[in-house]
């Protein structure tokens, strides 16, 4: 039978990478991501996870470490954050196109400068081209499952592509929260052994990483793209297994009061849950409005998007990044482009807010949303607007 | 030494569902069917008269590309010959010159 505990959930995330029985852990630490390879690292020392523990020298090298140990066949787990996922930038979308099924927390922390240690989805907006699934979750429960579902996903000899666990930096990653953990036969049941197709292996070599002139460039990297589209099936076959073994069904977009709502609010991340107690106060007031958050954000759940929002009068989304001097937020230009094909699509507004670490309230959700609805409207004088900024 | 064997399906060829898995090349030493001598646009033309055998092109040769042919003379493969012109340059007998590639 599962067991609950209580504990922080970075070293949660760590407990799922033990019990998966991780063959390769390449890190390098930076707040606010540390507990988690600390942890790992202590787990390795004391011998109850039998894994070869890399304390490579930076980030760059923790990626790399980690597509070599990939390469031959190991289950392979990395962390980090903010400017660490920056650092091993050019690696990350190697380990996608090379098709290595890497899992990795983020523990999603602001870019600099100015230098903060604080949370927000910058880091994530930075490598939203580079190939790898990525999964936003919002609480302790939800890194703890993804974290193995992570595995089960990357592995699938259908996939075969690394995955990106996204939480959000001490906001999530430093709470200490009850959550339940599978046995280690569940574990055992849920997640078969990594049996990569083409390893790294002398008896059998093989080249990996290879030139490519332009003659083969489009091909390889439509090969990459299709076979990311496809494993959006794998991910939901995933989680519905997920569901019937555990009893908690995870979704491309959740919902929260959308079913008659003509205002939808949209998050990512912890702060979804905050957004929660918003909706809920405005619903008491009478106003017909829901919120829905994207649990995947890469392959982009078209679909489910079109389906939740298309129906909307107005759709105000909360970007925790800034793209400068362009759409403002990522995730609403994203919104935006999938919403345009349809006859009939919500107004929609970009916000952003919550960078840095800079907390929301239920009451800057409700702001927001007036805000929101007033420029539905009458419309406004900038692209996007920025809430919670000291004028 | 050094011939050309039997190519798989050249890169212009492969369709994208043909790519293996990751770009993974499952054939070893298949970098050998890959006809550098395309990209040349002069050769290397001999007068083996003056050859003295002393394989200092084939030590300088960039590519490994020129090995002894039957009477021991040092030519270059033109497979991956890439005209580079190291060996004309470094022959202490002069028995190299690059010519326009005409093909």
């Amino acid at each position: 039978m599962s067991k609950k505990a209580g504990m922080e959930v970075s070293l949660a995330i760590s407990e799922v990478v033990k019990m998966v029985d991780t063959d390769v852990i390449a890190a390098y630490p930076i707040t606010p991501q540390t507990h988690i390879v600390e942890h790992l690292a202590e787990l390795v020392a004391n011998g109850e996870l039998d894994a070869e523990y890399v304390p490579v020298e930076s980030e760059h090298s923790a990626m790399s470490a980690c597509l070599g140990a990939s390469a031959t066949g190991a289950r392979t787990f990395t962390a980090t954050a903010g400017q660490g996922l920056e650092l091993m930038h050019e690696v990350v979308y190697v380990a996608a196109s090379m098709r290595l099924p890497i899992v990795m927390a983020v523990a999603n922390r602001a870019l600099s400068s100015p230098l903060s240690v604080w949370g927000d989805h910058s880091d994530v907006m930075a490598v939203r081209d580079t190939g790898w699934i990525q999964i936003f979750v919002e609480n302790g429960q939800e890194a703890v499952d993804n974290t193995l579902c992570a595995f089960r996903m990357a592995e699938d000899p259908r996939v075969l592509l690394p995955v990106m666990v996204h939480l959000d930096g001490f906001h999530l990653s430093h709470m200490v929260e009850p959550m339940i953990f599978p046995e280690e036969q569940e574990v055992k049941e849920f997640l078969p052994p990594l049996q990569y197709p083409l390893p790294l292996n002398p008896a059998k070599p093989v080249s990996m990483g290879d030139f490519g002139p332009p003659a083969i460039f489009t091909e390889a990297k439509w090969s990459q793209e299709i076979n990311l589209e496809k494993s959006k099936a794998v991910i939901l076959e995933v989680w519905d297994k997920f569901a019937k073994k555990f009893g908690r069904q995870y979704k491309p977009i959740e919902t929260y009061r959308c079913e008659d709502a003509d205002t939808l609010l949209m998050t990512m991340g912890s702060y979804s849950e905050t957004a929660m107690g918003a909706i809920d106060n405005l619903r008491e007031k009478g106003q017909k409005i829901g919120l829905f958050r994207l649990r995947l954000w890469r392959p982009f759940p078209f679909e489910e998007l079109r389906e939740v929002a298309g129906s909307a009068k107005n759709l105000i989304v909360l970007d925790r990044a800034i793209s400068f001097g362009g759409p403002g937020g990522p995730v609403v230009s994203e919104i935006r482009n999938a919403l345009y094909p349809l006859e009939k699509k919500p107004k929609v507004v970009g916000f952003v807010g919550g960078l840095g670490g800079r907390d929301i309230s239920p009451e800057d959700f409700e702001a927001i949303i007036r805000r929101g609805m007033e420029i539905s409207k009458k419309g406004s004088d900038r692209e996007f607007e920025i809430y919670g900024v000291r004028e | 030494m050094a011939k050309s064997e039997k190519k798989p399906k050249s890169e212009n060829e492969l369709t994208w569902q043909e790519v293996e898995c990751g770009g993974i090349a499952t054939e070893p030493g298949s970098a050998r069917g890959y006809k550098t001598g395309d990209w040349r646009s002069r050769k290397p033309t001999y007068d083996f008269s003056k050859c003295i055998k002393c394989a200092i092109c084939q030590t300088y040769c960039p590519d490994a590309a020129i090995w002894p042919n039957k009477e021991g003379n040092y030519e270059a493969d033109m497979f991956y010959c890439k005209g580079c012109g190291i060996c004309a340059q470094e022959c202490p007998t002069k028995v190299i010159t690059m010519a326009e590639e005409k093909e």
